[in-house]
């Protein structure tokens, strides 16, 4: 109200502020906690190869988070990633059947992805149909194609060299996968944090209106995202599949909500508008640290997920009953 | 409700009915209201004026048991009284109109009407023949004619603030406070308003009204209290007073002219538009701007010049007819495509067209010009602080800093963002529609004088504006629009309200 005051600064509050007080520092905390816990409950914990076998429990799914991070922000969902995989893979045994390489196995995989994405991307961008609709369809399209063509039956015989994405490691326990999710990790944070694309994402996602009044193309930013996100499913069933050596119906089958869980605890807003890649990177830790912790204690699968469950709850009702006791 | 106007209409109306003394609402770190006064009378009119941040919102939320005051008293009828629930403040008759009351499109008009205090039967059901009986005997009062059990949806915008009012007034209250009634009404329903005033006034009730519109002061209160900065100014009688001592009360400084005076020299004609026409919304539009140029659009609410201006900016683009920008044609299918022909627009809803609100100053400032700020598509932060340094300082923006979310800004620093935002794109043609709603008297001014100091740049203004002063200070030349199409077209000595209202209306044809 004053008016000697004219100078606007920048910023009130230094980035460093920011980070400190930051979602993805209590996660972080989380994450060691587990780290710490994990290696008193359990002897075998502490070993570098049992810790490089615990990130293959979230690498493929992270990958694919990365790229679902980009859609929640921008206020779409995509629930048909796992049956993308299936797809995709099934795609890739068929190719293999063919009597096709490795390199034709790795387009075959990402190519399926992509039309995949592309499919659910028209449907929402230029039909104007709910995200969540329309994926709920296609998740049940895509992996029904699957069981059309193999039934019981399951695809095998990948190629030799084909087993490395999946299965080889660049140095002593830093497997491909391992290095291929940093890749990754890296890309998509740039991408969200450091260019106009991540920007107008985040428009979109706090406003479409208003990003499409400011002279954003809303629509096309969408489609991207989801051309993104069938791309990722693609890479993810070429190292699961390599993983897995095998090709099955029901490969990834309940993949999409892990996923969405990794990216919701990872800070993102289901709402859109709001959440960093880092998050969702030490969300993914965490999920992988809680897995593997729980599978050294022989803790079975049902409890597992029963303990994921609660502890994305846990974690995001945290900061509001931590705000609760405060101001009263 | 009409037995009880009667014994009001008796009372004594130099005695107020109800009074704030010395009332103080402190904020963490704002002294939002600082022992103020207020004196309401029964059968009269109270205008309270003050600019956006004086606190006249604080007060009606006090008075409405929405806020509780840190100190002083408000006494009713004389008798302290203390609203510690907005249903204490209802039960002492005390009832509120909002600028935008909550409405629910799915439930009927009645429903509306009564939601939370319906009348009860016997059995603690809703008892619906009362509930319509009630419905309708209010909106009689008000004379709307709406049957009371089609559902709100089924209404038009007139029609729904209607039960807005029905809703406030379906409490049996002494004190109605009406803050910014006016803001969404057009020329005509204003009219209406105003008669609602003085049917109100003849029943006795006491009634604040909050306006930023001086003509409507003017035209419908008794008496005044000025507030400025949470602080009580001063009050008194409507008929004691003029336009400047009210504006100096207010900003406390002189604004020598409400509207800049502008030696206008106009360039080349920079945009024709020529048969134009939408599927519904409007038919047969053809007219060009010229460089230099402020160019009016008038109508009222429904005349179709929004929609027309966001054809021309892309956002529905189910038309036909020719836009020429330069002398050359082009093509604009989405509002990208707009700005890179240099149209840009500054639409009616800041908050949910114009701003991305949750989003810090400097993007939203630099949001369409991320071209320019970045490389190779890559953010640069430093060019994007500069940019939007540059672009706040144009406009006389206040805020904490250009990290500040533009939530956090008044209505007319929002306004201010949003101009910088388009300024920033360097555009040819400026679109703004109702550039000065809802935003109070100092930036408002401030709007006025930079959109003049624009055009006198040479950049080509369209003003799209319901505001016939407005309309008239800022205008080269007016266009008015009635149900679609261009009724007419003013320029100098024909530029007089009646004239406007005339064509906007349609009496000029039909009588």
């Amino acid at each position: 109200m004053k008016t000697t005051e004219r100078i606007i600064p920048d910023r009130l509050q230094s980035p460093i502020q920011r980070y400190l007080k930051s979602w993805e520092t209590l996660l972080l905390a989380v994450a060691v906690a587990i780290f710490i816990a994990n290696s008193f409950a359990s002897p075998y914990f502490l070993n570098a190869w049992n810790l490089s076998d615990a990130t293959f429990n979230f690498t493929e799914k992270a990958m694919i988070a990365f790229a679902m991070a980009l859609l929640i922000i921008s206020g779409e969902i995509d629930l048909s990633v796992a049956s993308m995989i299936a797809l995709a893979s099934t795609a890739m045994g068929a190719a293999v059947q063919a009597g096709f390489g490795t390199p034709v196995l790795i387009l075959v995989g990402l190519g399926t992805g992509v039309i995949c994405g592309a499919f659910n991307g028209i449907l929402v961008t230029r039909m104007g149909l709910p995200s969540i609709v329309v994926t709920i369809g296609t998740m049940s399209l895509f992996r029904g194609i699957s069981y059309i063509v193999l039934g019981d039956q399951a695809y095998r015989g990948y190629p030799s060299d084909f087993t490395f994405f999946g299965q080889g490691y660049i140095w002593w326990v830093i497997s491909f996968e391992f290095v291929l999710f940093l890749i990754i990790a890296i890309i998509y944070g740039i991408i969200l944090h450091k260019t106009n694309f991540g920007r107008a994402v985040f428009a979109i996602g706090n406003n479409p209106t208003g990003a499409l009044f400011s002279g954003i193309r809303v629509q096309r930013v969408k489609f991207i995202l989801f051309l993104l996100t069938g791309f990722m499913s693609g890479i993810a069933a070429i190292c699961l599949t390599s993983r897995l050596g095998s090709t099955r119906p029901s490969i990834a089958f309940g993949w999409e909500l892990e996923i969405i869980t990794m990216v919701v605890l990872g800070g993102v807003n289901i709402l859109g508008g709001s959440g960093s890649i880092p998050g969702v990177v030490i969300a993914a830790f965490v999920m992988g640290l809680v897995t593997f912790g729980l599978g050294l204690l022989n803790v079975p699968g049902i409890v597992m997920s029963i303990v994921i469950g609660a502890l994305l709850i846990g974690v995001i009702a945290m900061p509001r009953i931590w705000k609760m006791t405060r101001t009263n | 409700m009409q037995v009880i106007t009667q014994d009001q209409s008796s009372q004594d109306r130099t005695k107020p009915v109800l009074v704030l003394d010395g009332v103080t609402k402190v904020f963490p770190g704002v002294k939002a209201l600082s022992e103020v006064s207020l004196k309401l009378f029964p059968g009269q009119v109270m205008a309270l004026i003050g600019e956006n941040g004086a606190g006249k919102s604080t007060v009606v939320k006090v008075l409405t048991g929405i806020y509780q005051p840190n100190k002083g008293d408000i006494l009713l009828n004389g008798k302290p009284i203390h609203f510690s629930t907005p249903q204490t403040a209802a039960n002492a008759g005390i009832t509120a109109i909002h600028q935008e009351t909550v409405l629910f499109d799915e439930l009927s008009v009645a429903e509306n009407i009564f939601l939370g205090h319906a009348p009860r039967s016997n059995f603690g059901l809703i008892d619906w023949p009362e509930m319509e009986r009630r419905s309708v005997e209010i909106l009689d009062g008000i004379g709307a004619n709406i049957d009371p059990s089609v559902k709100l949806r089924e209404l038009g915008i007139a029609n729904k603030h209607l039960v807005a009012i029905s809703r406030a007034l379906s409490i049996d209250a002494s004190v109605v406070i009406m803050d910014e009634p006016t803001a969404a009404l057009s020329y005509k329903e204003i009219e209406e308003l105003y008669e609602l005033v003085d049917k109100l006034r003849s029943q006795g009730k006491a009634i604040l009204f909050i306006s930023h519109k001086f003509d409507e002061i003017f035209h419908i209160a008794d008496r005044y209290t000025v507030f400025r900065d949470g602080q009580f100014i001063g009050d008194g009688l409507i008929e004691d007073v003029d336009r400047t001592t009210l504006v100096k009360m207010m900003v406390g400084r002189d604004i020598s002219q409400i509207f800049p005076s502008r030696d206008s020299h106009l360039g080349d004609e920079i945009l024709s538009v020529e048969n134009y026409t939408h599927v519904t919304e409007f038919a047969d539009i053809s007219f060009s701007l010229r460089k230099g140029e402020i160019l009016g659009f008038y109508g009222l609410v429904g005349a179709g010049r929004s929609e027309l201006m966001q054809a021309l900016f892309g956002i529905t683009n189910l038309f036909s007819g020719v836009v020429r920008i330069d002398g050359a044609e082009v093509i604009i299918g989405s509002p990208a495509d707009a700005v890179s022909n240099g149209i840009v627009y500054v639409p009616e809803d800041r908050g949910k067209q114009g701003a991305i609100i949750d989003l810090p100053i400097f993007q939203n400032i630099t949001l369409p010009s991320l071209g320019r700020t970045s490389k190779n598509g890559f953010i640069r932060l430093a060019e994007e602080f500069k940019l939007a340094r540059k672009y706040t300082k144009r406009i006389d923006l206040r805020a904490a800093s250009l990290d500040t979310n533009v939530e956090n800004l008044s209505g007319g620093n929002q306004q201010k963002i949003v101009i910088a935002k388009w300024l920033a794109t360097q555009p040819k043609i400026i679109i703004m529609d109702e550039p000065t709603k809802g935003i109070d008297i100092g930036s408002k001014a401030a709007v006025h004088e930079f959109m003049a100091e624009l055009a006198d740049q040479g950049l080509a203004v369209i003003m799209v504006s319901s505001e016939i002063p407005e309309i008239l200070g800022m205008s080269n030349r007016v266009i008015v629009m009635r149900e679609g199409r261009i009724v007419s077209e003013l320029t100098d000595d024909d530029l007089k309200p009646e004239t406007l209202v005339q064509y906007a209306a349609g009496i000029n044809r039909e009588r």
